[in-house]
């Protein structure tokens, strides 16, 4: 058995290799191909290391492995980092869609894309590092740097309003972080320790624990987003480029729900069972709210980035049933939808960079002159609507049944977005691809090149794959989320003697 | 007396005696030379500080009391000198072209910072109120001429005014506040107030408040903080870069120790006053920057806001809180300092400006500027994973401990509103499209501005060494 740090190497190398950019000299035109080509095999060398820690990974335990461990700041703060079944999928997930983002913004950034480059690399490092950190204060560093070159790629790289949609971004999630930021202090100073898995095992005071989750949630909740808090989205979505959307989407959003997997529920069961009826009535709300939003959007990313609202309104409500199909299906959802969206992205990229345009009126009847990209289109359509068969059914049906068995309203209200989602998903698939071809512009538009073939094909493959055999992710997790569930009943457990001790009292 | 001249106490002084007599020596030799020897003046001015930093760094550690117990050398006041004297060196180092190209070229002025940096070593290791005000008056006098060492300047000579008036107000009621402690203990010593003070009193609180006063001033906290933005736009870009660093560094100095050592017994009594001035300051130091278009008033500002959080960490009262202060004024100090390096650097053909809009599309005209300046602006923001995120940490580590929770949501809550307009001038350097170019970057100023930059960009790779410097250093008050 090799001793390298295999999850260090991952979290870091991107690092290295924007430093690596960074250094290059030469004229405009040389720089430009090799930041891409630097960028490409970085992202690429990085997803081969990742997959290290898929092949050694133990999906039969719970603890968290790849463990490393060593003194930082002053005191019991440490360099912690390892993974567990909650937080390896989200790893892989992030290094398997970086090459594919690099590959997007091949030819649609021109200007300045040594920065560019650079920005995503160090967001990959950050991103990688959010989920494999075991220490507080690492994992909000991480967390809270990814701020900044996302703040970047929107401003910098962004639209028309990009000004205003990356300050949006940026103040809305630095809010919701500060507080979370208070809590972590107030924690250590509890416990004494912002080792994660210390604290999973600490059992704070009640009282404590309400404050600490709203703290928390405030992050999150922002970070996720959820109904009310999730207006930044699609004013971020719709100015990022391709592949700033398909980040923000496929990972940046994924940190939410991570953080309530990691945090909210192991370390403050309590306060959990108390907010679950807030978490499932602001999901029921988002589910069904955005999913009406979505109907009358007349800009495609906009469309899209509302439906990540109310698919993540699914997850949050499964994640809160605490039930294995819940937790599990919210994991699932997670993992989907970071596939199916960021497809969905960058496929409104591939008109967008022939169109330069994101009205849906401006386009139909593509499917006659783009075959292949109306194909592609359709099967992230259908997987964003649910349908069985593709990867977005088994998340929403799995946390269905999970929140079944806790609240049948909530599961009955919540499947009644499943209708909504059809309805604007598929009325977005007609007016783009079905109807004639009537506008001029259109009539010269070039099916996928190869360039996009490689980029959407192995999403089509992953998006039916895991449709019709979701067990390797579901594998990978299976061991932590029954760990997690347990302690958390066990945590329930103990609390209610002492609490019917206290009313007895 | 002959105790007082005895060796020890001169060995104390050791620092403050290189240069105090290397500033008589270097005016001599200015006025024999005239103002053609500034540059060697000012370059010998940087050897002098270093020295007193290389005397002070290799002391050996642990408290020593000289002159009766009025002068005191522990590892809180080496701590904060040399933090003092770095910050006067890189601003002699950064002033030299500024001023030549102004036609300024004094050699006062070197001599001057000299001096008031003499008075800001005296007033970090002030061990009671005499030598505390001897301290204060010696730093702000010279502070006062170099506000307005561009005298031709209407603004600077404005500043200069201003800065004098106000000051001596404040100093007037410092002593005020001095003499009715001194009348309501007996004493003008820390230690032997703390002993007197134990039972509080009305008139020794009217002592504290205007005691406060003074030192409220010095760190442009508010409500006395009017004359900071004045005073930041109009004296010359170096002299702000110094006013910004040093003197606060030996004003937050003197405002811990006085508080800590002296009325230990009055805790409840000025905790108050400073949540109030913390959260005032935050909070005018977050809003007022808002609209600013001129880049040194907004960093007026923005100082006004810093000194709220690192007054939390007073607040606090605890090793840990006087330990939060000392990691903030460190990594302040670095990015303050980086900040300015880059605003003295904004120079075009035709002279400097200081406009926020003449950033413009600076990561394009000077990438390497940018980077490091957006690196200050994060920093100054509080984000991680730089410096700036670090010294906010350890001062909520040290409120929430000591149980300050609505002063730390304040703190954090007007920390994202500050976010703003730092991100604003990322923005105009990123986002928008190119002004004119500055000319090329002096290298003493690329020098200072890469040092701090990577001190603040590297921070959290090891953290270790400062956090227990200042760690010691705190524990040596208690």
């Amino acid at each position: 058995m090799l001793s390298w740090p295999v999850l260090s190497v991952t979290t870091f190398l991107p690092l290295v290799g924007a430093l690596w950019i960074m250094v290059m000299q030469g004229s405009d035109e040389a720089v430009k191909r090799h930041a891409r080509w630097a960028a490409l095999w970085t992202t690429l060398v990085t997803f081969g290391v990742s997959l290290v820690l898929v092949w050694r990974f133990d999906p039969s335990s719970a603890e968290f492995q790849f463990v490393e461990k060593k003194p930082w700041l002053a005191g019991t703060i440490s360099y912690h980092m390892g993974v567990d079944g909650i937080s390896l999928p989200f790893v892989i997930l992030t290094t398997a869609l970086m090459p594919i983002c690099i590959l997007a913004s091949w030819s649609a950034i021109q200007s300045r894309v040594k920065e560019y480059m650079i920005a995503f690399l160090v967001l990959e490092t950050l991103m990688v590092g959010t989920f494999s950190s075991l220490d507080l204060v690492l994992f909000y560093l991480f967390f809270e740097g990814g701020l900044i070159p996302m703040f970047l790629i929107i401003g910098v790289w962004g639209g028309p309003r990009r000004v205003y949609a990356s300050f949006k971004f940026f103040l809305y999630t630095l809010l919701g972080s500060v507080l979370m930021l208070l809590a972590i202090v107030a924690m250590y100073n509890e416990a004494g320790t912002t080792d994660i898995v210390t604290l999973m095992r600490h059992g704070f005071p009640p009282e404590m624990q309400k404050w600490a989750w709203l703290a928390f949630f405030a992050s999150f909740a922002v970070k996720m987003p959820m109904w009310p808090v999730h207006t930044w989205l699609p004013d971020a979505h719709v100015e990022a480029p391709t592949a700033g959307s398909v980040i923000l989407a496929a990972i940046l959003l994924k940190m939410g729900g991570y953080g309530f997997l990691r945090f909210s529920l192991p370390m403050f069961p309590l306060a959990s069972v108390d907010f679950a009826p807030l978490v499932f009535a602001l999901s029921v709300i988002a589910i069904i709210y955005t999913a009406l939003v979505a109907l009358v959007q007349e800009d495609m990313k906009k469309l899209i980035a509302y439906s990540s609202v109310a698919h993540m309104g699914f997850v949050t409500m499964g994640i809160f049933a605490v039930t294995v199909q819940g937790v599990a299906g919210g994991i699932f959802q997670m993992v989907s939808h970071g596939i199916v969206s960021g497809a969905l992205f960058l496929s409104v990229g591939v008109v967008y960079d022939r169109m330069h345009t994101r009205e849906i009126a401006a386009y139909g009847g593509l499917v006659n002159r783009m075959p292949l990209y109306a194909f592609a289109f359709m099967i992230f359509t259908l997987a964003n609507v649910g349908l069985p068969g593709t990867s977005g059914f088994i998340g929403e049906f799995l946390t269905l049944i999970g929140t079944f068995k806790v609240n049948n309203w909530v599961a009955t209200f919540a499947a009644f977005g499943l209708i909504l989602s059809a309805a604007y998903a598929l009325w977005l698939y007609r007016k783009i691809i079905f109807g004639r071809l009537e506008k001029p512009s259109l009539a010269a538009v070039r099916d996928l090149g190869m360039r996009e073939i490689v980029i959407l094909a192995p999403l089509v493959i992953l998006t039916i794959f895991f449709g019709v055999y979701p067990k390797p992710v579901l594998d990978i997790s299976a061991a932590a989320v029954t760990a997690l569930i347990d302690n958390y009943h066990h945590a329930l457990a103990a609390a209610a003697p002492a609490k019917a001790a206290l009313l007895g009292f | 007396m002959p105790d007082v001249l005895d060796f020890p106490s001169l060995q104390a002084i050791l620092p403050e005696l290189i240069l105090v007599l290397g500033a008589m020596l270097l005016l001599m030799l200015g006025a024999i030379r005239g103002d053609s020897a500034t540059g060697v003046i000012s370059g010998l001015s940087i050897i002098l500080l270093v020295a007193a930093g290389a005397v002070l760094a290799m002391q050996p550690s642990g408290k020593v009391l000289a002159f009766h117990g009025s002068f005191i050398l522990d590892d809180y006041a080496r701590f904060l000198k040399i933090l003092a004297l770095v910050g006067s060196a890189v601003a002699i180092l950064m002033s030299i072209e500024f001023l030549r190209a102004i036609g300024r070229e004094r050699f006062e002025f070197p001599v001057l910072i000299l001096l008031s940096t003499t008075g800001m070593l005296v007033l970090v290791s002030a061990a009671d109120l005499i030598a505390l005000y001897l301290g204060f008056e010696l730093m702000s006098l010279a502070l006062y001429v170099i506000a307005a060492i561009d005298r031709d300047n209407a603004r600077s000579s404005e500043a200069g005014l201003k800065y004098f008036v106000l000051g001596a107000l404040s100093s007037g009621m410092l002593l005020y506040g001095c003499s009715l402690i001194y009348g309501f203990t007996g004493t003008v010593s820390f230690a032997g107030i703390a002993t007197a003070a134990k039972a509080g009193g009305v008139g020794l609180t009217f002592g504290l408040v205007f005691l406060f006063v003074g030192f409220c001033f010095k760190v442009s906290a508010v409500p006395f903080h009017m004359w900071t933005p004045d005073v930041y736009e109009g004296a010359p870009t170096p002299v702000t870069a110094f006013f910004a660093a040093a003197p606060k560094v030996a004003g937050i100095a003197v405002f811990v120790r006085a508080t800590i050592t002296a009325f230990p017994g009055i805790m409840t009594q000025w905790q108050q006053i400073l949540v109030v001035v913390s959260i005032a300051s935050m909070v005018l130091g977050s809003f007022a920057a808002i609209g600013q278009t001129n880049i040194k008033r907004l960093m007026a500002y923005s100082s006004i806001g810093h000194m709220g959080y690192a007054l939390i960490g007073l607040a606090a009262g605890s090793p840990d809180g006087v330990k939060s202060v000392l990691v903030y004024m460190a990594i302040y100090v670095a990015m303050t300092l980086g900040t300015f390096a880059c605003i003295i650097a904004m120079r075009r053909a035709d002279g400097p400006v200081e406009k926020i809009a003449d950033l413009a599309g600076l990561a394009r005209t000077k990438p390497a500027m940018a980077l490091f300046l957006a690196i200050m602006m994060f920093s100054l923001a509080g984000l991680p994973p730089l410096a700036g995120f670090f010294a906010k940490l350890y001062v909520f580590f040290a409120a929430i401990k000591a149980g300050l929770v609505a002063l730390a949501v304040i703190g954090v809550v007007t920390s994202v509103v500050g976010a703003y307009y730092y991100l604003s001038i990322v923005r105009t350097m990123y986002f928008d499209e190119p002004a004119p170019g500055f000319v090329p970057m002096r290298p003493e100023l690329g020098i200072v501005l890469a040092v701090t930059g990577l001190f603040v960009l590297l921070f959290c790779v090891h953290p270790g060494p400062l956090v227990d410097a200042a760690g010691a250093a705190a524990q040596s008050l208690f």
